[in-house]
């Protein structure tokens, strides 16, 4: 009898899963939206979406769409990092930009500091910018070619009034020092400078205004290892100093391992994991984690470690695969993975994933 | 949790990257085009053109101030016809010489002299004063188109590239359809309802350089829009987004800044192609009217004569000398700021 059951493949209606998961998802995000803000919370994010039209039509009206970022939530305190982690185009990126309301969120909430600013327009925005910042990946094309480090460095202090007039020049000097610095370079260009020095910049200037939250968008990958190490501990130093709370997007595990206390695992846009670093490195759920972790090489030449290879590319976001996004590649896919959307729920005390097999055992 | 933690031993907080001296000074973004510029032989003689020429045109009239631009040589001249005639008057010939004096009010074509350092023209106008007047008004009419297209073009150009969506559609379209006109057939239509019309002659080039700035500013406007376009994705421009920064400090202090270099180099170039613009309008007739000058009708005159065009070569000729160092020089300007510019000329 037991055999038999098993051998039937079930029938599965695609678009009656795929109206009846949207359905769902639904309904729990408008429950999701009516809780109260979490006050212990720094920043919040609830099922953030974000899409960009492919095709428009000449009205204007959009024919395709990919979603970049399909429901991502986390919670951050103040004085925390979130690490995000993922292959590139899985929209790490993106996720970091809408936070930052750089590019306008399609759906979900985010409440920063207390105050939803999902539909704040950009004058009301300009007043919390300097709450929250950014540090981008590419330290040559961040800073404007035509000034001075000081310049660069007082601009924004002036334009958010941060300390009075006369006293801009030593508040920036501190500045550098604090993020190592030295004091000539106030005169100097960017072009004058090396890419973790022009890195330190770039730091310097998003704390300029005493941010809370700092989005560190791939802040290392373009610098060289020894370089690497010391802006991270560089973030580290002012994150205790100035008790921020970072969003730290990278694909080098070793550094988000390093500087994170909790980790979102993302793929295709959308969440697969997220726990503490302990949680998610000790006892990974999801395929995807596991092997994405069993590819971060060891430092240990002796150590023996299974590694799980993923066959296949990444599938292009503009047509994500049906059921889990991740079947395509996933070594354990089972059928039902091609058709359901699993949902993300909780395994244990903060450690969330999505998928099926973890229903099963 | 070992593992973990081992991690987190954290060396110090220092730069131990190679710091650039204190007493090191790098130059500064402009300084360095400065230098790449005057590296370069062909823009300082290109300099020294434009200079020379804005010195002759402008300065020149101050110090030669012999003669006027529309100040005729009446010492005179007189002119003598000999002709003979012989008539048969049975058997015996007769020939009568006359010698006729025609004693002419203007002294026109004269020779180079101390007097008329190039001479005059067929009219009896001193053609070296002429040429510095005929320099005062090409400089000054392209300067000012190369200006009014400029700011139309910076302004169109940087609405369309900095909001985009369908404001920017409208504009390029309406530069699609402005470069669809035909410049010259346009320019005699006007020029026609300008003769017609009462309009002074000193003022009609104004207003022809008017109609040209009208359908030239595309080219800038596409320039900047382009530039804008590619400098809007920069991440310095993200970051003033992200700083929080107003619209107009993120246009007039991050971008436009950032777009002045092609611009200058769009300037110095369009402003031989006016100069050269406004001699053509000249010569056709169509632009300074008799009796003002232009370096373009002053050539105008081998049409009348053809003994000019062979035997009075001073008349034309440093006309055209002078249109050729005017394009010279703001080209070679133009190419010596553009390579001074270029951001990976590292040298």
């Amino acid at each position: 009898m037991a055999d038999t059951k098993e051998n039937v493949t079930p029938v599965y209606d695609d678009a009656a899963l795929a109206a009846e998961y949207q359905a769902k998802r639904q309904a729990q995000i408008e429950e999701d939206f009516k809780e109260p803000f979490d006050p212990e919370c720094i920043l919040e994010v609830r099922h953030l979406r974000k899409c960009f039209p492919i095709k428009k039509t000449i009205t204007g009206k959009v024919t395709r769409e990919l979603v970049a970022v399909d429901d991502v939530s986390f919670k951050l305190k103040a004085g925390e990092t979130l690490g995000i982690v993922g292959e590139s185009g899985c929209g790490k990126t993106t996720t970091g930009r809408a936070i930052l309301k750089l590019h306008q969120p399609t759906g979900g909430q985010i409440i920063f500091d207390g105050k939803d600013i999902t539909n704040f327009d950009s004058k009301q925005m300009r007043d919390i910018r300097k709450e929250m910042q950014i540090i981008f990946q590419d330290p040559y094309s961040s800073l404007p070619p035509r000034d001075t480090v000081g310049g660069i460095l007082s601009e924004p202090v002036e334009v958010h009034n941060i300390v009075p007039k006369d006293k801009v020049k030593d508040y920036v000097l501190e500045l550098m020092d604090k993020c190592g610095l030295r004091d000539y370079y106030f005169e100097r260009y960017p072009h004058e400078f090396s890419g973790g020095q022009r890195q330190r910049i770039c730091i310097a200037r998003a704390l300029s205004v005493n941010p809370k939250l700092v989005i560190c968008d791939e802040p290392v990958s373009a610098l060289d290892v020894s370089i690497q190490a010391q802006i991270i501990n560089l973030l580290k130093k002012l994150q205790r100093e100035m008790n921020l709370a970072y969003v730290f997007i990278s694909h080098d595990l070793s550094v988000v391992k390093f500087i994170s206390d909790k980790i979102l695992v993302m793929y295709l846009g959308a969440v697969m994991e997220f726990g503490s670093k302990e949680d998610i490195f000790k006892n990974p759920l999801h395929p995807y984690t596991k092997a994405l972790f069993s590819a971060v090489p060891n430092p240990d030449p002796t150590a023996k470690t299974e590694r799980i290879k993923l066959e296949g590319d990444i599938p292009s976001p503009a047509n994500p695969p049906k059921g889990c996004r991740f079947h395509t590649r996933c070594p354990y896919a089972k059928e039902v993975c091609k058709h359901v959307t699993p949902e993300y729920k909780q395994y244990g005390e903060g450690h969330f994933a999505a998928c099926h097999l973890l229903d099963e055992a | 949790m070992d593992e973990l933690n081992n991690v987190q031993a954290e060396p110090e907080v220092v730069d131990t990257e190679v710091p650039l001296d204190k007493n090191v000074r790098l130059m500064s973004p402009t300084r360095m085009v400065v230098r790449r510029f005057f590296r370069s032989k062909l823009s300082i003689l290109g300099l020294i053109m434009v200079i020379s020429l804005f010195l002759f045109s402008f300065v020149g009239p101050l110090i030669y101030t012999e003669w006027g631009e529309i100040e005729l040589d009446e010492s005179g001249k007189t002119e003598y016809a000999i002709s003979e005639t012989t008539y048969t008057v049975g058997g015996q010939e007769y020939t009568v010489r006359q010698t006729t004096e025609k004693y002419l009010k203007d002294n026109f074509l004269a020779p180079a002299s101390a007097e008329h350092l190039l001479g005059t023209d067929n009219e009896g106008y001193d053609i070296f004063v002429r040429l510095m007047y005929g320099g005062r008004i090409s400089l000054t009419v392209s300067f000012i188109a190369v200006f009014l297209i400029t700011i139309l073009g910076v302004i169109l150009g940087g609405i369309a590239g900095y909001f985009g969506g369908w404001i920017d559609n409208l504009i390029m379209r309406v530069c699609d359809v402005l470069m669809c006109l035909p410049g010259v057939p346009i320019l005699l239509i006007i020029s026609t309802i300008l003769d017609a019309s009462d309009i002074d002659a000193k003022y009609r080039i104004y207003l022809l350089m008017i109609y040209l700035t009208f359908i030239s500013w595309t080219g800038t406007a596409r320039l900047v829009r382009g530039q804008i376009l590619s400098l809007r994705e920069q991440e310095y421009m993200v970051a003033a987004e992200a700083m929080g920064y107003s619209t107009s400090r993120k246009i007039f202090k991050h971008l436009i800044p950032n777009v002045m270099p092609q611009l200058i180099v769009q300037m110095s170039l369009s402003l031989g192609s006016m100069i050269l613009y406004e001699a053509t309008l000249s010569y056709l007739n169509l632009g300074v009217k008799a009796p003002y000058a232009a370096w373009g009708s002053m050539i105008n005159i081998i049409s009348t004569n053809q003994d000019i065009l062979q035997n009075h070569l001073n008349v034309w000729v440093p006309a055209g000398v002078c249109i050729v160092i005017a394009v010279l020089g703001f080209n070679f300007v133009g190419d010596g700021l553009r390579d001074a510019l270029d951001p990976k000329a590292r040298r």
